[in-house]
């Protein structure tokens, strides 16, 4: 494939050159979470060798260099997102840190007693329970637009709930990590917009196949781990719209966050600082920006076009398989694909093919509504990046032949 | 294929998983529990007919994968008519055992010393042990689900 240089890529990542149990690794888990490539653990490791000192805090040469590190990370986000200024992009732990200080924080302060909170049937927990907390405490409801067979949420049943009034808040998984359903999510936020809502798009499962942009959805709010996106764990972004996110209520208080402290009252700093209390993952953020400075130097379309093929593959693949069932069969899917074996449990599945050093997830995806909305208990799931290959799949496949013989 | 892999999916967990024995309630049950494995979602019921310091009947329902299905299928059929501390002796040395902490008494786990594979797979033990601690809960009769985590 032109352009895309499979080799190449896979010589990026570590980790992709190393045995389990005796056998070569196959990474089908990265929607749990990413391999790093090399130059973001070399980036990692600068910083504690070199560049050690706390940000935004010190003269010193180090300090120096360690906050133009963390403030250059949040210029490559804002780009990467399209965002119109980088004080939108506020660094988080994760996915789920900021979904829940959009509750929190937003969600306090706009959410009185009957008012609804929107979601869909596909939705990681995190992106459930952080709205069930926040509805309790505030007496608003949480109102659900369910998936259909194939795994997809039409757009009839969002508007449908937006119509019935009342919702101020909409939240939803730009791709879904259970199922790989992608949502329209352009679509959903300009709904949401017209019915006087706000939206909040979780992108954890779409930044690492994407370039999301931000101005062009429409949308209020865009979160997503760094983790997902070949970074390393504990960072996290939360975008937002400069006019709702400046309106945020600080979310922890303490050092970093304010613009003068006296015991009679403490004023906030501006954004993006006011919310980032404290020292942050500073290194993680360091090696995120490693992470899209490596994102940049591909060429995205080619990209693009390798994972959609091995995507198709897969799928192909898989359905192959007389006694086994693909669960997610929306149009537009990415990423993900979960499946179940007529003959073996999920968990069985997942343990025999990791001897094989085939790694998968296998179990609920923290999306216990969608197992349920299947009547299965969990699936076993192959999840793809750019760092895969045919190879990696067809091992896949003799694995899941292996379950088969095991269990008929 | 793994010999460990071998060691696991040995012919009587394959053969319990397929066809669980005790897969039933007992009339007249006096003891009941739930159990639940957040991580894979596996879930099950286990009610017993407890007199006296004995389990005289004992069965269970529930969805799980081969190995928790194969480990209560043979609790079951191990401690049917069991004293209670013969049935703590031999939870002692199973526990031990699915832990990699203990070598199998045969004496004690009999045919239940095909679990001893379970070792290998440290995220396996709970499939492995689900169905028992949710008989002790029954036994104790406290009515909370029992969950692994
Ligand atoms: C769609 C989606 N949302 C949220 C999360 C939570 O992300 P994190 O655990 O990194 O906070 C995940 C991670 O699995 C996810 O896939």
């Amino acid at each position: 494939m032109s352009g895309f240089d499979i080799d190449a890529i896979r010589s990026d990542f570590p980790a992709l050159r190393q045995e389990v149990r005796g056998k070569q690794l196959i990474y089908l888990d990265s929607a749990a979470t990413a391999l790093k490539p090399q130059v973001v653990i070399d980036a990692v490791r600068q910083v504690y060798e070199h560049n050690c000192g706390n940000i935004h805090r010190a003269v010193h040469l180090p300090s120096q260099r360690a906050t133009q590190g963390y403030e250059g990370t949040r210029k490559q986000v804002q780009a990467f997102l399209g965002a119109a200024k980088p004080s939108e992009i506020i660094f988080t732990s994760g996915t789920t840190q900021s979904i829940n200080m959009v509750a929190q924080c937003h969600g306090r302060a706009n959410l009185g007693a009957g008012d609804k909170v929107l979601i869909t049937g596909l939705e990681h927990h995190s992106n459930i329970v952080p709205w069930q907390m926040i509805c309790e405490e505030m007496g608003a409801q949480l109102v659900v637009a369910e998936i259909d067979d194939d795994g997809d949420v039409p757009l009839e049943r969002i508007e449908a709930q937006l119509k019935a009034g009342g919702v101020k808040i909409v939240a939803f998984a730009h791709v879904s990590n259970a199922l790989g359903t992608v949502l329209p999510a352009k679509e959903i936020c300009a709904m949401a917009r017209s019915h006087g809502a706000i939206s909040v798009v979780d992108g954890a499962q779409a930044v690492p196949h994407m370039a999301p942009n931000v101005v062009d959805l429409g949308c209020d709010f865009y979160v997503f781990s760094g983790h997902k996106l070949f970074a390393p764990t504990g960072t996290g972004v939360l975008y937002g719209r400069f006019d709702v996110l400046g309106a945020m209520p600080p979310y922890q208080g303490g050092g970093d966050m304010i613009r003068s402290v006296s015991f009679e009252k403490t004023t906030y700093a501006e954004l993006p600082n006011r919310l980032e209390a404290g020292t942050p993952n500073i290194a993680g953020v360091i090696g995120m920006g490693a992470a899209l400075t490596y994102l940049g130097g591909l060429d995205m379309a080619a990209m693009q076009a390798h994972e959609e093929d091995l995507f198709r593959y897969t799928d192909e693949s898989l359905r192959s398989i007389a006694g086994l069932r693909r669960v997610g069969t929306a149009k537009h899917s990415m990423g993900a694909l979960s499946f179940f074996l007529d003959c073996a449990h999920p968990h069985d599945i997942g343990t025999i093919v990791d001897t094989e050093g085939v790694a998968l997830r296998t179990g609920h995806h923290c999306a216990q509504p969608v197992m349920k909305a299947f009547g299965i208990p969990a699936t076993a799931r192959a999840s793809l990046a750019f760092y895969n290959c045919r190879a990696d799949v067809d091992a896949l496949l003799a694995s899941v032949r292996t379950v088969q013989e095991m269990f008929s | 294929m793994n010999s460990d892999l071998r060691e696991l999916y040995q012919e009587v967990i394959l053969d319990h998983s397929k066809a669980p024995r005790n897969f039933r309630f007992p009339e007249g049950a006096n003891r009941e529990a739930q159990g639940d494995n957040p991580l894979c979602g596996d879930n099950l019921t286990v009610k017993l007919i407890l007199e006296g310091d004995a389990i005289v009947d004992i069965g269970f329902q529930g969805s799980g994968c081969a190995i928790s299905q194969a480990a209560a299928s043979t609790m079951t059929e191990m401690v049917k008519g069991m004293k209670l501390e013969d049935i703590n002796a031999i939870f002692e040395n199973y526990h031990a055992v699915v832990m990699g902490e203990a070598e199998v008494d045969e004496d004690l786990l009999g045919k239940l010393a095909v679990f001893a594979g379970v070792s290998e797979f440290p995220m396996r033990v709970k499939c492995a042990t689900l169905s028992w601690h949710t008989m002790q809960h029954a036994i104790a009769n406290d009515g909370d689900v029992v969950t692994t985590e």
